[in-house]
């Protein structure tokens, strides 16, 4: 699949060079974007396409109310330069509090930006997200962006395909969030490098676009740039109405050509993994790289068990920086703060499945909780249905749309010490704010873990 | 960006592996809207430690680092490689690279020498332990060199990014000279693609 969507891009291909690959979306935000947009400025160069780049502010924006000022004025002045430039190149951006705003990797599918068989790129990393729709979607530095900016194209080299195969169903309770730490503990931080990930089998046929969307934001997490599943019935109709899908009869042809895209019986991939969907349970993450999870039901694991050196030395400073003992149960692990939100976790399942754990409950006295959803689309779903009632209820702060406390760029952060429950996707030292401690988790065990003040599950809860 | 030809200096052990970008430069460094000035950044919260090395006065002035696996990995900030060189490094020397930061150093000219781990783990600990050793790079040749402890070992690049190396080429000029092949493209992209106007 990877390979059809690349030769379907290819503008120029010679020996000895990467081959020139077409960009048909460029997703822009304002973090790695200003040097950029400078970098034409001083060249004498304009945007090649705006009519296939977008903008939207998320990294930076605070996630309080929308009548409140930016406080930070580095933040602010960010923000003002994202809108200055995308006035002057003419391309559509979505500001602070405009419907259409949200976090980059929200907003492009739920536009129906993101179709099969794309290609991609924003100056993210987690821009693999939009693989779940059988895109090719990869992150990009800021000198792309640039390049993207003003050729629509970029030179890459093929990357080697890794097909990630999951027989089985899931089991109840267990959510795609749950499989994909499991697939990063299995293949590791480094597993993906130089891959593109393509994640199959019937129990990734069985999820839905929003589950999809979260194994493939993390692929960038095992190495891999670029994350895929084939599109299908669920991808159509997810797609079907959106506003930029096709319409009518073009809509029609374009899902001829989507069902073209998946991967031919006896295609062969550079390297296979296969799990078993049945085995998975929710994990949690006890270190500071992603690959450092395990299930929620286990112990704290003692680095002298690790057979690797660098992994034995990883997995002690790990401990250190955590404030965690080998062999605590994680069940145990008691948290200040929980974060539901992220490009991972801030679509509207995602908030429904919290809701559904909340629901007639209270959070743990002393607790934060902050629940930020993904976008104003996502934000207007929930409170249609309620979901902000519930969340509120239940002691938690119902916040405006961003990337918020996943990377605190934002006032939203972590104190030294604080330990949270994050339904993000780094759990890198200081990554929600200096001295903070970050353990990845689903939005179910997330909720939970709100109720009970320590890990759980919530068939934990009474 | 400069040519890189050959890069002689010492180096600074980094003796931790999955080094993650957001460790390189911090997230709140990314507000700044300019692209220098993020040497004073680089492992900002590490270097409030005393005992971390780049602290270590010994290593100051150093141009290359030699770092443990998986560096780079995370974020695709290329902040995390303006900071490096900002810093002063010129080359960065590990068994493995994240695929963003590797893409991100070949744009900037920040030289990322991937070598075996044999040969990574013989060079961190020579460093660690003697903080004059010299370290020669050649790029055309792909060498890596430390004739005091009989390190000589090889790197590869692409073809291509070698060249750009060395002719400290742009990017963006030379795919513009495939503008006839840009616009035969573009007429050609089936019609249900969405636009963003």
């Amino acid at each position: 699949m990877a390979e059809k969507v690349w030769d379907q891009h290819v503008v120029h291909k010679a020996d000895g060079e990467p081959d020139l690959l077409y960009i048909d979306l460029h997703l822009v935000h304002e973090v790695t974007s200003p040097q950029a947009f400078d970098g034409l400025r001083l060249a004498g160069r304009t945007v090649r396409r705006p009519d296939l780049t977008i903008a939207t502010a998320d990294h930076n924006v605070p996630t309080t109310a929308l009548d409140l000022p930016i406080e930070d004025p580095i933040s602010k002045k960010q923000l003002e330069v994202l809108t200055a430039n995308c006035a002057e190149f003419g391309i559509t951006c979505y500001n602070r509090g405009d419907f259409n705003q949200g976090i980059v990797h929200v907003i492009g599918p739920e536009l129906g930006l993101t179709q099969p068989g794309m290609t991609i790129v924003c100056g993210d990393s987690h821009t693999s997200t939009h693989g779940a729709f059988g895109a090719l979607a990869f992150g990009i530095g800021t000198s792309e962006v640039e390049h993207v900016l003003a050729t629509q194209s970029l030179p890459l080299t093929r990357p080697k395909t890794m097909a990630i195969t999951v027989n089985g169903t899931l089991n109840p309770g267990v959510t795609s969030k749950d499989l994909v730490l499991a697939i990063i503990g299995e293949i590791g931080t480094g597993g993906g490098m130089g891959y593109v990930l393509e994640y199959r089998g019937e129990a990734i046929e069985a999820l839905s676009m929003e589950a999809r969307m979260t194994i493939c934001n993390m692929s960038i997490e095992a190495g891999a740039r670029a994350g895929m599943i084939a599109p299908d019935q669920i991808t159509f109709d997810y797609l079907e109405g959106k506003e930029h899908a096709p319409k009518g009869e073009a809509f029609e042809a374009a899902k001829k050509a989507w069902a073209e895209l998946r991967t031919d019986e006896g295609a062969t991939f550079d390297r296979e993994v296969i799990l078993d969907a049945t085995t998975i349970t929710p994990h949690v993450s006890w270190g500071t790289n992603p690959a450092q999870v395990a299930p929620i039901t286990a112990n704290v694991p003692n680095p002298e068990d690790f057979a690797d050196p660098a992994e034995r030395e990883a997995a002690a400073r790990a401990l250190a920086y955590m404030g965690l003992t080998a062999g605590m149960a994680i069940k145990d692990i008691t948290v200040q703060t929980v974060f539901i939100g992220s490009c991972t976790n801030s679509r509207i399942e995602d908030l429904r499945l919290a809701a559904s754990v909340f629901d007639g409950r209270k959070v743990a006295e002393g607790l934060r909780v902050l629940i930020v959803p993904g976008s104003h689309r996502v934000k207007a779903q929930a409170q249609a249905e309620g979901l902000d009632k519930i969340f509120t209820a239940a002691g938690a702060e119902w916040r405006e749309p961003g990337c918020s406390m996943c990377l605190a760029m934002n006032p939203d952060k972590l104190t030294v010490g604080e330990r949270s429950a994050s339904t993000s996707n780094r759990n890198f030292e200081g990554r929600q704010g200096r001295g903070g401690r970050t353990h990845l988790v689903s939005p179910a065990v997330a909720a939970a873990t709100a109720i009970a003040g320590h890990f759980a599950t919530p068939g934990d809860l009474a | 960006m400069k040519p890189v030809t050959v890069i002689t200096g010492r180096g600074v052990p980094l003796q931790r592996s999955d080094v993650d970008t957001d460790q390189i430069i911090p997230s709140d460094w990314l507000k700044r809207v300019e692209r220098t000035g993020f040497g004073a950044g680089l492992f900002s919260e590490w270097r409030d430690d005393r005992n971390f090395v780049l602290n270590d006065e010994r290593y100051q002035g150093a141009s290359i680092l030699v770092a443990g696996p998986n560096f780079g990995t995370g974020s695709s900030r290329e902040h995390a490689v303006w900071a490096l060189m900002d810093y002063g490094f010129e080359a960065v020397i590990s068994s493995r690279f994240a695929d963003i930061f590797f893409s991100n150093c070949t744009k900037q000219g920040l030289l990322p020498v991937t070598v075996d781990e044999e040969v990574a783990n013989q060079l961190l600990a020579a460093v660690a332990e003697n903080p004059e050793l010299e370290i020669t790079i050649d790029v055309a040749r792909g060498s890596v060199e430390a004739p005091a402890i009989g390190v000589s070992a090889t790197f590869v690049l692409q073809p291509f990014t070698t060249e750009r190396f060395l002719n400290g080429w742009d990017d963006i000029g030379l795919t513009l000279r495939n503008e006839a092949d840009l616009t035969a493209f573009e007429a050609k992209r089936p019609g249900y693609l969405p636009t963003t106007a």
